[in-house]
């Protein structure tokens, strides 16, 4: 007997070598897989910063702008209406071509001039009107530059590209450092980039169009999906009988879950826009479209998360006599909330992404205007970064990375959100 | 069969007299040895039968519960007491796959009658399960949900003098007065089921039935649970589901010995543990199985 204790311990002590080394290699694969996920994460998140960061700043050049009546087309008392159709691009060239006596030639003039933004002009225009007493005197004004020249300034841009491959051109750069080096540029923060819609001019495009977008959209998505999904799933789990047709849905809607999102797009084309005629481009719709989508998330979720409330609640609920209506609103659903929330919050992500059903019914318009409402047509945050991305311009390749940033900042919001109110359900 | 025979029995194997058991119950018209019935009954239960699917869990079983006394009910695991206790307050009627045939009145009335509220029924039956279930919610809002939901509370004042005299009787008063808005589920576990009891008799039931109230509790917290059961019997009726034979012996009046859904013995507890009539319930509470 002893002899064989003797033997037994020796054999599991060999063994127990084997047993920790491969313990140890499984735990050093894991934490392999787990460095592998956050080098790429961040090999991720490295490009879009880097890439998108330049875009929240602004280059502007100083300018001595002789605000001459004349070239304005305006008389020294132009009252307000005036000045609103006053010829400020003139006024504009005109200040360049003084800043700079030795351009003659008409090519090098547009150059001159395209470092300039477009919208330079209204912003000067607005500067006016608010101060009329400017008119007829020279002022240095800090004026938006074209994200040609902006991109030079900023470094994206080198003089040892060949000049036909690159916009700027070798004057143009020779203008630019000239004024650099008079101090006569600076860097602002892109205010423009959080308060425009988008534009054809990279420098004048700015997310707000598309954020408010996103944030209707998901309003009615959210307004919709949820209660129908809680609701829907707290009647599947407390109240339907078990029979065929309950079954029938269930399965149904596990199915509607794995159905591709364009689908819903098409349907939304269909039924919405040319059945009902609701607006098209709209967030209504878009929520409308993408709260189908939802819904299988949010009524599996919270199935699963009812489920999962202990069974003596609801017998303690029921022993004291409440009916099961009170016992499901006053005990089952605070508990299965928080598993609720987390559901819910995994389908409006993913409908906070979205982007294919929304092109079919319309959201992949270009708006420059910033919504107001659910029936306004709008564009979403995805789908602006699919147009921008699409751009030619190089001033949009900053633009793309910096809209990717907001829309994970948008993320970020609505999960900590969450977070917040499933740790106040848990408290309670 | 005297207890000596009884022991003689030891060398046959459990199975054995489990099957020897079947054979003596599954005679169609068994009688209960002993007197089911009381003069000043509270509940009476007439030629109940309780099926789960096909499976018969309850058969035929006629038993009445006195005005304020401890009625005990005892019996191997699986043997249907729990499932009884339970049709008491049609707790059962959540399992969709249950069904109750036979009578059970309250009072004189079907509780399963067609006029009959589940509702109205459970606040006046009240129930304490087997494992302490208080809501996540703080201890004060577990004796109060009852009294709220049905109304007896006109004012705060009103539900603080509810809350307390429960809790009082619970004798749970004075280690919690100065924590009410903890939440409940930070107690211990005797204290725990001590504040499911509190929040069963808040709603003043008439009858209370426990289910196992001890099995998850140490020696202390069932001696102070039975101390108080002692005490509930004054005002409330009270039938009890308990493992223990001497639970039963020191809490109960009257005992019930149940087996495969047969109610075999039911008489006064002290008679049952000294002199059972039947040999099933000589088994069971000399320790021969169950």
């Amino acid at each position: 007997m002893s002899k064989d204790t003797f033997k037994n311990t020796e054999l599991i002590q060999a063994s127990l070598k084997k047993r920790y080394a491969r313990e140890r290699r499984f735990q050093f694969y894991g934490m392999l897989a787990v460095l592998l996920g956050f080098a790429f994460l961040f090999i991720l998140l490295f490009d879009i910063v880097s890439k998108g960061t330049p875009a929240f700043t602004q280059k502007e050049l100083k300018i001595a702008v002789h605000l001459d009546p004349e070239r304005l087309g305006v008389e020294a008392t132009a009252d307000a209406e005036q000045l609103q159709q006053a010829n400020y691009n003139a006024v504009i060239k005109a200040s360049l071509r003084e800043m700079f006596p030795e351009v003659t030639s008409r090519s090098e003039k547009r150059r001159l001039y395209r470092m300039v933004s477009i919208g330079a002009e209204y912003h000067l225009r607005d500067r006016v009107v608010a101060e009329p007493s400017l008119i007829g005197q020279t002022h240095d004004l800090w004026l938006l530059a074209h994200s040609e020249a902006a991109g030079y300034l900023k470094g994206q841009i080198s003089r040892d590209t060949p000049e036909v491959e690159r916009k700027v051109k070798d004057v143009q750069m020779d203008w630019l450092d000239q004024l650099r080096d008079d101090g006569r540029t600076r860097s602002v923060f892109n205010t423009l980039f959080f308060l425009e819609g988008d534009s054809r001019e990279p420098e004048l495009a700015g997310i707000r169009a598309a954020l408010q977008g996103s944030f209707f959209t998901l309003a009615v998505t959210f307004l919709l999906a949820f209660p129908v999904g809680v609701f829907s799933a707290v009647y599947l789990e407390e109240f339907a009988p078990r029979n065929r047709i309950t079954d029938l849905i269930e399965i149904n809607i596990n199915n509607l879950a794995a159905v591709p999102s364009i689908v819903f797009g098409l349907l939304g084309l269909a039924v919405f826009i040319n059945f009902f005629e609701l607006p098209r481009s709209a967030p209504l719709v878009g929520g409308i479209v993408l709260s189908l989508m939802t819904l299988p998330t949010i009524i599996i979720t919270s199935r699963a998360a009812i489920q999962a409330v202990s069974p003596s609640i609801r017998e303690a609920a029921l022993g004291v006599g409440a009916s099961k209506l009170q016992t499901v609103f006053h005990h089952v659903l605070p508990v299965a909330m928080p598993g609720i929330l987390t559901g819910s919050i995994i389908g409006m992500a993913q409908a906070l992404g979205e982007s294919a059903p929304l092109l079919m019914i319309g959201m992949v318009a270009f708006i420059m205007d910033v919504p107001g409402g659910v029936t306004d047509p709008s564009t979403v945050l995805p789908v602006q970064i699919f147009l921008w991305a699409d751009s030619p311009e190089r001033g949009f390749t900053e633009k793309t990375s910096a809209a990717i940033m907001v829309l994970m900042g948008f993320l970020i919001v609505m999960n900590a959100l969450a977070i917040y109110l499933r740790r106040r359900f848990e408290v309670k | 069969m005297t207890t000596a025979d009884a022991k003689a029995y030891g060398a046959v194997p459990q199975e054995a007299v489990g099957l020897d058991v079947q054979d003596h119950v599954d005679v169609a018209d068994y009688q209960t040895i002993g007197e089911p019935y009381v003069e000043n009954a509270k509940m009476s239960a007439r030629n109940v039968n309780v099926y789960y699917g096909e499976k018969q869990a309850i058969m035929d079983v006629s038993l009445d519960i006195g005005e304020n006394e401890v009625l005990s009910m005892i019996g191997p695991s699986g043997c249907g007491k729990s499932t009884f206790l339970r049709s008491l307050n049609r707790m059962n009627d959540i399992i969709p796959i249950c069904r109750v045939h036979g009578d059970i009145q309250l009072d004189g009335e079907d509780i399963y009658g067609s006029g009959q509220d589940t509702v109205l029924l459970r606040a006046r039956v009240g129930m304490v399960f087997q494992k302490p279930n208080p809501f996540p919610k703080s201890i004060y809002e577990n004796v109060a949900y009852g009294p709220r939901i049905h109304g007896l509370a006109h004012s705060k004042a009103e539900m603080d003098e509810i809350v307390e005299t429960s809790l009082r009787r619970a004798s749970l008063w004075e280690e919690v007065k100065d924590v009410l808005d903890q939440p409940g589920t930070g107690l211990s576990g005797g204290q725990q089921q001590r504040l499911c009891i509190a929040r069963a008799i808040a709603v003043s039931p008439e009858v209370i039935l426990m289910d196992e109230p001890c099995s998850a509790l140490d020696p202390i917290a069932t001696a102070r649970i039975e101390e108080l059961i002692d005490e509930l019997k004054e005002r409330f009726t009270i039938a009890i589901v308990t493992h223990s034979m001497q639970q039963a012996a020191r809490v109960s009046q009257r005992t019930a010995y149940f087996h495969l859904g047969k109610l075999i013995e039911v008489g006064d507890t002290k008679q049952i543990f000294t002199m059972p009539r039947h040999e099933l319930t000589e088994n069971y509470i000399t320790g021969r199985f169950g």
